[in-house]
Order: structure tokens, then C-alpha cells, then sequence
């Protein structure tokens, strides 16, 4: 077999990736754009930058996508790790079918259908839509997510460890943090660091959901465009996708130095 | 056997006079009052009555399925009795749940904690006790040094090979100091020549410890071995229960004789008894066979004789006709370096092993393949069984 990369191959890897990339690499490469139009090429400059920490709402509404993201991905990873415990652990229980059915379903069902019924149930509940609604929502969608990471992770895990903790003297919740958690961590961080994501890039939901003062950075950014690109949003997108890369890269680099720590 | 040092104490000496069981005035420190346990309908432990005593090393042997694991299990509370009572010390652990009881268990699995070192796995138990940390540090330095893992303390478990890992799994479960230890399988996992090195030191370390051990095996040799006691299981109840020997030797049904070690087993009716010898007549042997006798045999009923293969021995030329005498054809051997074991087709057509000791290192002229051989028995090699 040819070890080596031959022109076929080199061609299907440059198109994939440039289909892939060349959108953000363009978005990326205009946010240092000197020009206000957005297409046109009129020097290199970090004025959008300034600008950008200059513009009010926008930082407004990176503020509110944070907090709607660390607050909901914390709600959704508790309430997913209870989910996953409860359908790894009670292998038989009344109605387990269904309620497995139903915590997934949120994965398939289109989002436009869920933004629409929580909005529904808002308005009936008198609700003021805002930051808690949006949150709240976030939290719903996203914890079938993190639910479904943490049970496979969680249907791996030898029951066992569980029960020589209890062997050895610790109470069952005890045991629980002290043995359970440890071991079944990396899941829960993967799935908080998912339904963070899931909440962070989310317009749909947060259209329904949210109200006046609690604009997410997706409304932001989806509204300014209607009016026309500003190159403002290329920087503030730059700046969102070096955040995310550099988690990515972190997370990476901390599972390489525990595996060669192992 | 190991040859590292270690002060060696003599388990005979101690053994051959412990029996607490003969002892009517005598506490047990386990008991098992007519025990049942099910699962779904189906009866895992079916009225199981047992008494182990304080210091005792007691195996539970049986086939995987018979109930021991579940009988193990309902001591160490991780299921309840359907009926009957488990008591510790003369107290019912009803009610009591895993972690309120003074017993440990040493998993098949060895359940070591992942994400902690060796030290913290045998510190785990006592940091739950809310011993002082010196006190623990000083304990764990203890059991590292029992278990021969000194230098390893800072080790995870998945760094350590398995027979390394065993022993941390039994200083965790020992160090606590609990009333009784359970072993699930402990053995299971490690090659032969490292089970049968460590059946040796778990014997010295339960002296040494005066600890109450109970074994859970499907492996003969180590419930032999090991074991004050051995009660052989199956399909829920203690079938027989007794000192390794007696069980061996004097296997009380044909299910233990078959379980335990090799055994042939020649059905027949007892003919007639002469207050020293019964005869038997048997299908398989012309002249029938004498046996010594018993009480429990019943003139005209069926009953079967079971002779160990070691007891039967083979000759290549005709012996004197008479009783116990089997003739036949050396259908396969099977050499093991310390024994050979033959396996004899009668003229019946059945095969009849006999094992035999190598003594010596040449033989004038070995059995061989084919060979025409006589096999016989003495009057009391072979133990009559009514069920």
C-alpha cells in the first residue's frame, strides 16, 4: 500500500476543509478589515475591536449569553447526571420506557416546536419573559444532552467500586462523591462543556424564550445583520471562535498530560 | 511455595486441634437461621442453617448458580432474607445496611478505587472509622508491609499487575480490622502457580490475624486447601459440610463425591453382610465387589460405590481372581509429571480412571496405550452412597 498522500486524496482533503473552513477563515480575515463594507478589502486594522468594547449592547449581550450558559449548563448537568443515574441504576421501574423516551425526545424534536411550546407555557404561567426563561429553557433542551454522555459513561462504571465503598464503612450518597463522581468526572465535564456550547450558539429557543434586557449574543448578532453586516460582528465572531478553540485546546492538552501522568 | 521470609507459624499445630464446632458450649460468631433468599421467583438460597465460629477459615464450594455468592452477600448486607435471620455475634442484622456492618469483603473484581493510590484505597475504610492520620498512616504502612507491597503506596491500581492488585484489595479489605472477612473468588483471577503461592499466605495471614475468614470458590483445591471447613453448595442448600477429608474421603451423596475430585462410581445392590463385609454385586464386575461395612447400607437396595482414582491400583499382569477386580484396556493416559492417570475401558465398555503417585523416575515397563491391565481396589478404598 502507498503510504503517501496521492493527488486524489490531496484534493478531497483541500475541498472538504476549505468547504469546511473557508467561511470562517473569511469571516476571521475581515474582521481586521479597515473598510466598513464587509466585502471589500481596505487595509489591515483592529478598529472593530475597539469599537467593539465601545458598543454597549453588544457587550451587553455577550454578559447575558454567559451567565444564561453557566447557569443552565450547571442546572442541566445536575438534572442530567440525576436522569442518567436513574436510568443506568433502576433497571426496573414503572414506566422506565417512557421516561427514558421522554428525556431524549427533546434530541429529535425540531427546535422551532419546543421554542414555541415554552413560550406557550410562559405566557400561560403569567411568566415575564427574560433572563430566568431563557435560562430555564436552555436547561430543559440541554439536559437530554448532557443526560445522554453522562449514562454512557455512567453504564461503564463498575457497580462495584459503589458497593466496596459501603463495604468499607461510607453511606450510599457519601459513596456516591467520593467514588462514583470521581470516576464518571470526565463525563460530567464533557457534558457541561456541551450544553455550555449548546447554549452559547442557541437562537432559536432564546427567539421564543427571551424578552426585553435579556437579548443573547445570537439575537444580537442575527438582528445587526438584518440591518446590514457590520464588521463588528466579524470581530466579536473572531473573538468567540479563538474562546472556543482555546477551550478545545486546553481540554486537549490536559487529558494528554493525564494520560501521560497514567 | 514462597520461599521470602516471613515468621512462619505452624498451621498444623494450630489447625489439627481446632474444631469449635464439636464444642456444644461453643459461640459461633456467624449464623445463618434457615435462610431464603429470592430473586424474581427463583430461589437462590433455599434454607440455609450454618454456624461459623470466631477464628475459623470457612469455605462455601459449589458450581457457579448454587447460592454461595448470594449467601456472602446477604452477610455483608448487600441483599435481605426473604426468611430466616443472619446473625453477627448473636445479634440479627436485619435492618443493618453494608456500611454499618463490622464485616469487609474482598471483591472478585477486587473493586480497587480507580482514582486513588494504593495507600488511599487501604486508608478508605479508615478514614470512614474517623481514625486520627497518623494513626492511618500508620495502619496502611502496616498492611503494605503484610501484603509484601512496600514502595508501591503511591501507585494506581491499573499500574500494578494482578496479583499485586490482589493484595491491595485484601489490605483494604483487612485493615479496617473488621469481625470477618469475605473473600468473593479471591483467587480467581491469578494464574496457577500465584493462586496456589498465595491459598498458603492468605491461611498464615488469617492465623496471624486471628481473623474469621469466609471463602467464596468454585475451585475445589483452594476450598480444600484453605478452609477449617469446607460446606459444598448446591442449588440454594448445603449439601455436606465438614473438615476438607471428611468431605473428600467421606462425601455423603454422589453430587459432592462427583463435585470434589475425581471419582468412579459403580452402581449395584448390596447381597449380603457378614458383620464385617458387605458384598455388593454390580454389573460392572463379575465377582462383585466387598466393601467394608456400613450402617448405611440396606441389604437388597441400590446403592452406588464411589472409589478416588488414587485408590485403585493398576496391575499389568492377572491378579488372583476374587472381588474388587476389574479387567480392561488402557485407553488413554494422561501424564502430569507427578501422577499419571489412566483411563481403563472395561469390557462393559465403560472407562474407569486410576491415577497413579510417580514415585520414581523410571519405571521398568510404563503401562502403555492398549495395554490389557487389572484394576483393583481395597475393601475400604470405596465410599457406598444411598442418594
Amino acid at each position: 500500500m502507498k503510504r503517501g498522500l496521492s493527488g486524489f486524496n490531496i484534493a478531497a482533503l483541500v475541498v472538504g476543509f476549505g468547504f469546511l473552513y473557508l467561511p470562517i477563515v473569511l469571516l476571521v480575515v475581515y474582521s481586521f478589515n479597515a473598510s466598513r463594507l464587509v466585502t471589500v478589502w481596505g487595509g489591515f486594522s483592529t478598529r472593530w475591536y475597539a469599537s467593539l468594547f465601545r458598543n454597549e449592547q453588544l457587550l451587553d449581550a455577550i454578559w447575558v449569553t454567559f451567565r444564561v450558559g453557566l447557569i443552565s449548563a450547571t442546572i442541566a448537568t445536575v438534572l442530567g447526571t440525576l436522569a442518567a443515574i436513574a436510568l443506568v441504576r433502576a433497571r426496573r421501574f414503572r414506566g422506565r420506557t417512557l421516561f427514558s423516551g421522554m428525556v431524549f425526545a427533546p434530541l429529535v424534536m425540531p427546535e422551532v416546536i419546543l421554542g414555541l411550546s415554552l413560550l406557550l407555557l410562559f405566557v400561560s404561567l403569567g411568566l415575564p419573559r427574560g433572563f430566568w426563561t431563557v435560562t430555564v429553557s436552555h436547561a430543559t433542551i440541554t439536559m437530554c444532552y448532557a443526560s445522554v454522555v453522562i449514562q454512557a459513561r455512567l453504564a461503564a462504571f463498575d457497580r462495584q467500586l459503589e458497593e466496596a465503598a459501603q463495604d468499607l464503612g461510607c453511606p450510599p450518597i457519601k459513596a456516591f462523591f467520593l467514588v462514583t463522581l470521581p470516576n464518571i468526572a470526565p463525563a460530567v465535564a464533557a457534558a457541561w462543556m456541551l450544553a455550555f456550547t449548546l447554549s452559547l450558539d442557541d437562537l432559536v429557543i432564546a427567539s421564543f424564550t427571551s424578552g426585553p434586557g435579556a437579548t443573547t449574543l445570537p439575537m444580537r448578532i442575527y438582528s445587526q445583520v438584518r440591518l446590514g453586516v457590520s464588521p463588528e460582528i466579524n470581530a466579536v465572531s473572531t473573538l468567540l471562535i479563538g474562546l472556543v478553540a482555546t477551550g478545545v485546546i486546553a481540554v486537549y492538552l490536559f487529558q494528554m498530560r493525564r494520560k501521560t501522568e497514567d | 511455595m514462597t520461599e521470602r521470609s516471613r515468621p512462619r507459624l505452624n498451621i498444623g499445630a494450630v489447625r489439627s486441634t481446632f474444631a469449635p464446632w464439636t464444642d456444644p458450649t461453643a459461640k459461633p460468631l456467624v449464623r445463618f437461621e434457615k435462610v431464603v433468599k429470592r430473586f424474581d421467583g427463583e430461589t437462590a438460597v433455599n434454607g440455609v442453617s450454618l454456624d461459623i465460629y470466631p477464628g475459623e477459615f470457612f469455605a462455601l464450594l459449589g458450581p457457579s448458580g448454587c447460592g454461595k455468592t448470594t449467601l456472602m452477600r446477604l452477610l455483608a448486607g448487600f441483599e435481605t432474607p426473604d426468611e430466616g435471620r443472619v446473625l453477627l455475634a448473636g445479634e440479627d442484622l436485619a435492618g443493618k445496611r453494608p456500611h454499618e456492618r463490622p464485616v469487609n469483603m474482598m471483591f472478585q473484581s477486587y473493586a480497587l478505587f480507580p482514582h486513588l493510590s494504593v495507600e488511599r484505597n487501604i486508608a478508605f475504610g479508615l478514614k470512614q472509622q474517623g481514625m486520627a492520620k497518623d494513626e492511618i498512616a500508620a495502619r496502611v504502612d502496616e498492611m503494605l508491609s503484610l501484603v509484601r507491597l512496600d514502595g508501591l503506596a503511591k501507585r494506581k491500581p491499573h499500574q500494578l499487575s494482578g496479583g499485586q492488585r490482589q493484595r491491595v484489595a485484601l489490605a483494604r479489605a483487612i485493615a479496617p480490622r473488621p469481625k470477618m472477612l469475605l473473600l468473593d473468588e479471591p483467587l480467581a483471577a491469578l494464574d496457577k502457580k500465584l493462586r496456589e503461592e498465595t491459598q498458603f499466605e492468605l491461611m498464615a495471614l488469617q492465623q496471624q490475624l486471628g481473623m474469621t475468614f469466609l471463602i467464596v470458590t468454585h475451585d475445589q483445591e483452594e476450598a480444600m486447601v484453605t478452609a477449617d471447613r469446607i460446606a459444598v453448595m448446591r442449588a440454594g442448600q448445603i449439601v455436606q459440610m465438614g473438615r476438607p477429608a471428611d468431605v473428600y474421603e467421606a462425601p455423603n451423596s454422589r453430587y459432592v463425591a462427583d463435585f470434589i475430585g475425581d471419582v468412579n462410581i459403580f452402581e449395584g445392590k448390596a447381597e449380603h453382610a457378614d458383620g464385617v463385609t458387605v458384598r455388593m454385586a454390580s454389573a460392572e464386575s463379575p465377582q462383585g465387589f466387598d466393601i467394608v461395612e456400613d450402617d448405611k447400607i440396606e441389604i437388597g437396595a441400590t446403592a452406588w460405590l464411589a472409589v478416588r482414582p488414587e485408590k485403585i491400583q493398576v496391575h499389568l499382569d492377572e491378579p488372583p481372581p476374587g472381588p474388587n477386580r476389574l479387567a480392561g484396556k488402557v485407553a488413554d493416559i494422561g501424564y502430569l509429571g507427578d501422577w499419571t492417570t489412566y483411563l481403563v475401558e472395561l469390557e462393559s465398555g465403560r472407562t474407569i480412571r486410576a491415577a497413579r503417585a510417580n514415585a520414581s523416575r523410571f519405571v521398568d515397563r510404563p503401562v502403555d496405550w492398549d495395554d490389557q491391565v487389572w484394576l483393583t481396589f481395597a475393601r475400604d478404598a470405596g465410599v457406598v452412597l444411598t442418594q
